[in-house]
């Protein structure tokens, strides 16, 4: 990865985290001054989606090219991904409770993401039980875009059907009404920018990695 | 083209009233299960609610199908595999796999059902809506399993592994079901479900054109 995006990914988050503790938000009724978690609980997601759609993309390269690259690229995206998908919940987690009452709601958007990381958990499972390393990246590369395209029901779709106490499903209001005017942008977006910089870069390094070893394995 | 399924739907039917190893193993887990429901259930000498006749009966039909369509591919053998790959297309094979599967399933559903009735209360309103509900769901079920199955037979553990790989990608079906099945013991209008059908039918396309390209990267070994 380019050394310039590594300066910037952590120049934004240096900002972001400065900014958005000690930045002005807006004052909203139930959520007061825990909005903030918004700068930290929707960047995870974002940053998990695309890395998990960094992993299908190299799954499908896989599929229509075979070789070990491919499928070490696949696997460690999705790794990194279902990293950003835990920390995600966690902090959703954290904000439930202070403005939901609980960590644990039961509400659709919470079971559905906590499913789809299931989903990817199965996909770990599945590489770990077969030997023959093809036929393994084989299988999982299918897997993979089987599991994304379950994902995105699961995250996106039938969580809006529900009643669910997120914003933009069941009703209520999405985020532009929550005065997401310029204030929060400024440091939203760039959130959304540097996390996904941070997850790639720990991705590339993840590659890198097990490349060497592989090398090292090999010579042994 | 068409000959060919046909003629490969009729084996998969005729292997299966051959030896009717499947049908009958999992028509007796079906009924033992049913069975026990009903003895936990009349000891309490209540009426079952609706939320919970419809978890148990969605419980029921769900193990019932993952087990019957897991022997779709984990139990073949490695001979037949490279028969059937020489003489067939990989689409035509998953393709017959999954109509095969998905008739299981419905008559899986559809018995289910009846023993239901049977034994425990019918609080089941709208008959038609119900049956063009089982026929989605079965449909649903039959194209992801399949595909599992298929990914499952290449791998060692694979009755684990069916397991693991198939909950995740099922619940989103399922989900869709039990909200109509709850709208349908409710006695509501059929309008308020349709959102939830189209979902289904969007899932099963989903699910099938995802196992029509994966299949043939699976079968090539």
């Amino acid at each position: 990865m380019k050394q310039w995006m590594k300066f910037l990914a952590v120049a934004i988050l240096l900002y972001v985290h400065t900014a958005g503790l000690l930045a002005d938000v807006p004052r909203l009724n139930i959520l007061n001054e825990t909005v903030r978690a918004l700068y930290f609980h929707v960047p995870m997601w974002f940053g998990m989606i695309f890395l998990f759609g960094m992993s299908l993309y190299f799954a499908i390269k896989y599929l229509a090219n075979p070789s070990v690259d491919n499928d070490r690229k696949s696997v460690e995206c999705a790794h990194v991904g279902m990293a950003f998908g835990f920390l995600g919940i966690l902090t959703g987690m954290l904000w439930a409770n202070y403005t939901w009452g609980s960590p644990w709601h039961g509400d659709p958007k919470q079971n559905g993401s906590a499913i789809a990381l299931l989903v990817y958990m199965a996909y770990f499972v599945l590489r770990g039980s077969v030997d023959n390393q093809e036929q393994r990246a084989r299988l999982s590369a299918v897997y993979n875009v089987f599991a994304f395209a379950a994902m995105i029901p699961l995250i996106f779709i039938i969580p809006r059907l529900q009643d669910s106490l997120h914003p933009g499903s069941g009703g209520n209001p999405g985020f532009n009404i929550y005065d997401l005017d310029n204030r929060m942008r400024y440091i939203f977006y760039p959130a959304v920018i540097g996390w996904i910089l941070i997850g790639v870069w720990i991705a590339s390094l993840r590659v890198r990695r097990k490349a060497l070893e592989e090398k090292i394995l090999d010579l042994e | 083209m068409l000959s060919k399924l046909k003629i490969l739907l009729v084996k998969e039917f005729t292997l299966e009233l051959r030896r009717k190893s499947v049908i009958s193993g999992i028509a007796l887990y079906m009924l033992s299960l049913i069975f026990i429901v009903y003895l936990t259930f009349s000891l309490r000498r209540d009426t079952i609610n609706e939320a919970t006749w419809s978890s148990l009966f969605w419980l029921t039909v769900l193990f019932s199908v993952v087990n019957s369509v897991a022997k779709s591919f984990i139990g073949e053998k490695r001979g037949l595999a490279i028969y059937y790959y020489s003489i067939a297309s990989s689409h035509l094979i998953i393709i017959s796999k999954i109509l095969y599967n998905s008739v299981l399933c419905l008559v899986l559903s559809i018995a289910g059902f009846i023993l239901f009735q049977v034994f425990i209360d019918n609080p089941v309103q709208d008959y038609m809506y119900f049956l063009l509900l089982l026929l989605l769901t079965s449909v649903g079920f039959s194209g992801a399993l399949t595909l599992i199955s298929g990914i499952a037979s290449r791998a060692s553990n694979s009755n684990i592994l069916m397991a693991v790989l198939s909950f995740p990608v099922v619940i989103s079906i399922l989900l869709m079901a039990i909200r109509v099945t709850k709208n349908v013991l409710d006695g509501i209008d059929r309008a308020a479900s349709h959102d939830e059908l189209l979902n289904l039918v969007a899932i099963n396309g989903i699910v099938g054109t995802l196992a029509w390209l994966l299949f043939p990267y699976i079968w090539r070994s």
